[in-house]
């Protein structure tokens, strides 16, 4: 027996928003979260604009004691603040270090790449310094890998599997997946799952020296980030955290909780570096695969999508990603369902860009409308022939599917469809 | 220093790793660090290395592990620092 799995809370801070309300309106209003970044220019990064969460440290100390802030870097703290928003979204009970343990909730949270700002900042300097003593207690829980998961599981007290995916830029909409598969089998009632990413110019760094940022739009932030565009350079690189509590629907009505969406399906794999496909390109048989396996899963038709929220990250890869959506549905340019890219006004947030767009691409469903996506007035000509499912502007939508894909170095792919909630 | 000077400034250093705010206020030498004052028993390596920092002396680990109350700190560096 398979369990139905809804999504009943939801957490989110993004470059352009914190919170839901914040991050729907910035949605809608199309606000951008670009900013010219000073320690890219100090550095000499040719790409000195990226997306990060504002204001994070005023609102660290409304959601964490200073005894936490000790052994926390961003990707923690991003993590605890989305976390703790959205375990109060699903209206759980608030809890205390004093609580008992919620033996029936887990939690997937990805990281891309981890803690590297410690990594850089401290440990490594103290090391090569001579200095070990001096790293103190704190460095091991924030450069370990499932830092972030670990100190939300501390903070919430869950009692259900916690634990972190890592695969690349996919990490967030595979903790999705693989929360929801989770559910389905009846392994937990509810897991929390996205994925959290530091604004680090370290992290940054070898991105900007594989020439993959866009380095030409220093001077206009708001515009740098240009998914589908034929004036696309490459991706602005983004920050924060995005979750969702995925929940059993049986345990969701049983306890009178608000139900944001179904996910009816989720599929990951990996296209294996052949065909095309290598450690920084995908195979497109492995794109086509993941999404028709995604649908096959949750019995929905190929005609059925009617909207997809795209990786589109602004690379020469986002016209070959619509060819395979194009490929995987077998629909006619005419038929092709609404496109958009979250990233045009967030950046692309690496290991959290899935939790932030899965956020999106709900709160959409939920709320009735499809975001416009920035900068694509000159849209690339290899995509002219779906001109009008690419949403410019925002609009109305009384669709029924979602289709939410991300893609990853390492050939990886992951793609939830999410299903409007209907009583 | 004088031994009241080390207690606040051993006080001061103590304080952000406190996890018991009961216990905090009404601390005095005879609070357990770890017991009354709930401080995470890992984060004792960070506050030797404060005191080091604070009073500009090494703690040895021989002696950071007989520190068990507020006291004991105070004790050990006006040993170290007179």
């Amino acid at each position: 027996m398979t369990h139905k799995v809804v999504i009943t809370g939801m957490g989110v801070l993004a470059p352009n928003a914190h919170g839901l309300t914040a991050y729907e309106r910035a949605l809608r209003d199309g606000v951008s979260g670009i900013r010219f970044i000073e320690k890219m220019a100090e550095n000499k990064f040719a790409c000195q604009v990226a997306g990060a969460p504002q204001g994070v440290e005023t609102l660290a100390h409304d959601y964490l004691t200073d005894e936490d802030l000790l052994a926390m870097n961003q990707s923690m703290i991003y993590t605890a603040i989305a976390g703790i928003d959205c375990w109060r979204d699903a209206g759980l009970a608030e809890p205390s270090p004093d609580s008992e343990v919620d033996w029936d909730t887990g939690a997937i949270i990805g990281t891309g790449i981890g803690g590297m700002d410690t990594t850089a900042e401290k440990l490594i300097p103290k090391v090569n310094a001579g200095k070990v003593r001096r790293l103190g207690s704190t460095l091991v829980e924030q450069v370990m890998s499932s830092s972030v998961s670990a100190k939300l599981a501390g903070i919430l007290g869950l009692g259900g599997q916690v634990t972190t995916n890592s695969s690349a830029c996919t990490t967030g909409t595979e903790a999705v997946v693989n929360a929801f598969l989770h559910i389905r089998e009846g392994r937990a009632k509810r897991m929390i799952a996205g994925g959290a990413e530091a604004a680090s110019h370290y992290i940054w760094s070898g991105f900007d020296a594989m020439r993959v940022l866009n380095r030409r739009s220093n001077d206009a932030p708001e515009k740098a980030s240009r998914p589908m565009s034929a004036s696309a350079a490459g991706f602005i690189p983004g920050s924060g955290a995005g979750f969702l509590m995925l929940e059993s629907l049986d345990s969701a009505l049983q306890r009178g909780a608000r139900i944001y969406a179904e996910v009816a399906g989720g599929y990951v794999n990996c296209g294996g570096h052949r065909g095309g496909g290598s450690m920084t390109a995908p195979n497109p048989e492995g794109v086509i695969r993941c999404i028709q396996g995604a649908l096959e899963l949750a019995r929905i038709a190929p005609s059925e999508v009617d909207a997809i929220n795209g990786h589109l990250t602004a690379t020469f890869a986002d016209p070959k990603e619509i060819a395979n959506w194009q490929n995987a549905l077998g629909v006619s340019a005419a038929d092709f369902p609404l496109i958009n890219s979250t990233k045009s006004m967030v950046g692309h947030g690496l290991g959290a860009a899935g939790g932030l767009e899965c956020v999106a691409a709900t709160l959409q469903l939920y709320h009735g409308f499809i975001h416009g996506s920035l900068n694509c007035e000159d849209l690339h000509p290899e995509i002219a022939s779906i001109e009008s499912s690419v949403v410019q502007k925002t609009r109305p939508f009384d669709g029924h599917i979602i289709a939410k894909s991300s893609f990853g170095f390492g050939d990886v792919n992951g793609c939830v469809l999410l299903k409007k909630w209907q009583d | 220093m004088s031994e009241a000077e080390v207690y606040e400034k051993v006080v001061g250093v103590i304080t952000p790793f406190a996890k018991n705010a009961d216990a905090l206020a009404a601390i005095s030498r005879d609070t357990n660090i770890l017991d009354d004052l709930e401080v995470n028993s890992a984060r004792l390596v960070d506050i030797m290395l404060e005191f080091e920092d604070a009073f500009d002396i090494e703690v040895e680990d021989e002696a950071a592990d007989n520190i068990a109350t507020v006291g004991d700190a105070v004790q050990l560096i006006v040993q170290k620092t007179s």
